[in-house]
């Protein structure tokens, strides 16, 4: 009886994460074709920038004030990097919601593995490692 | 050569890295790369910040039909994805330091690697008795098949998250999902069957790349010019080789398409030791 307890506890929050991340996707890839369409709008006529040699973007696509920014004077690339940033989030709100999951199972053991993942992530992008 | 043109080219051969990422089981993220190098010869580090965020969106989008169906092992691929997200985020600093072309070189084994991964022989293996440390972490478990719930049990857990710690450094550096690398840990260290070990690698993708993902945004190599046609077509690709694969199983078209990737790998390689990146 346990068995079939915890068999079906799981099988929720598996498909509550399975739907966190088709939901994900297809926002992601919404907002992404519409700064597309608008990009192509705005700059479709204009030539190639030279992708061939690295330079890196500015700060207004890496950082989330700058992309925000572009946001609210609705900068065509700006509407692609927020897709960017949706797509980024998918995965991580995916692991919040298993550990959501795992407290509810009561499962300590897999709440601290999840913490730990959820760490290293988080670690990756507030841990000033932009050199 | 306009933006417009640029853009809708792009979109066409990404559709066509995802279609054959997909059908291949390479995924999109890995022969998109080549696309990007080789034929439009962009940067190669803006070719893998395009390539994570496909990785992502392709294994998000598959994984979460897999999950439905209880494939996945959920448990296996959280606890793995510590060695995964700590490997991805160290790949991700190294890369900073590693010459273009070395990643080039690099980029080239592990596709020959993948290629040859994908068309090996598959063990259908369900084994009945576990390594004590299965049983401690909760890792074993079952999933359904034509012939009714399988369960098995898993032996090697340090061997197998060794595995991952590599697959977690390469996919940071080169900016793929290492999936082949993710199998052979799952399917040959952990013993684990062959459907539950693809399933839960594409499962754990999402979260590797991202981990990763997030440092080369920061750094300024995801541009929202390549990424929207590239990111789009990709998706496009994958989702209509997800479905040309329930109607037809593509084993010869594998073994072409895989030889093929071998060539380009080849190229990728040779281009790269000859300091052309």
């Amino acid at each position: 009886m346990k068995l079939i307890k915890t068999l079906t506890g799981d099988r929720d929050i598996a498909l509550l994460v399975g739907q966190v991340l088709r939901t994900g996707v297809i926002t992601a890839s919404a907002i992404a074709f519409v700064g597309g369409i608008f990009y192509l709008a705005k700059h479709g006529a204009d030539s190639i920038p030279d992708y061939g040699t690295f330079t890196g973007e500015g700060k207004e696509y890496t950082t989330f004030s700058g992309i925000f920014h572009g946001l609210t004077t609705f900068k065509p690339s700006a509407i692609i990097q927020f897709g960017a940033l949706v797509l980024l989030a998918t995965p991580i709100l995916r692991i919040c919601f298993s550990l959501i999951g795992f407290a509810v199972e009561k499962d300590r053991m897999y709440v601290v593995i999840t913490l730990v993942v959820l760490g290293i992530i988080l670690f990756s992008m507030f841990g000033g490692l932009k050199i | 050569m306009n933006i417009l043109i640029f853009s809708l080219i792009l979109l066409a051969g990404a559709y066509v890295a995802g279609l054959l990422g997909s059908l291949t089981g390479l995924g999109g993220g890995v022969v998109v790369i080549p696309l990007l190098t080789l034929v439009f010869h962009v940067d190669i580090r803006y070719a893998i910040g395009a390539a994570l965020l496909a990785s992502i969106a392709n294994s998000s989008g598959a994984a979460s039909a897999y999950i439905k169906e209880g494939i996945t092992n959920v448990r296996l691929g959280m606890f793995l994805e510590i060695a995964t997200t700590l490997g991805a985020v160290g790949g991700a600093l190294i890369a900073v330091f590693t010459p273009t072309n070395t990643i080039a070189v690099l980029f080239g084994v592990v596709l020959i690697f993948s290629a040859l991964m994908t068309v090996r022989k598959k063990h259908e293996h369900a084994l009945q008795e576990g390594s004590r440390l299965s049983y401690v972490l909760k890792l074993n478990g079952s999933y359904p098949t034509p012939q009714g719930e399988v369960s098995y049990k898993l032996q090697n857990i340090g061997g197998g998250f060794s595995i991952m710690l590599l697959a977690g450094v390469l996919s940071g550096l080169l900016g793929i999902g290492s999936g082949a690398l993710k199998v052979l840990a799952m399917d040959s260290a952990m013993k684990i069957p062959f459907k539950v070990s693809t399933t839960t690698s594409n499962f754990m993708i999402g979260v590797t790349a991202a981990a990763s993902a997030v440092v080369y945004l920061q750094r300024g190599y995801i541009d929202p010019g390549i990424a929207f046609p590239v990111v789009l077509g990709v998706l496009g690709g994958a989702f209509t080789g997800a479905r040309l694969l329930t109607v037809m199983n593509p084993k010869t078209l594998r073994y072409i398409f895989c030889a093929a990737i071998s060539f380009v790998a080849l190229e990728m390689i040779y281009n790269g030791l000859h300091h052309q990146f």
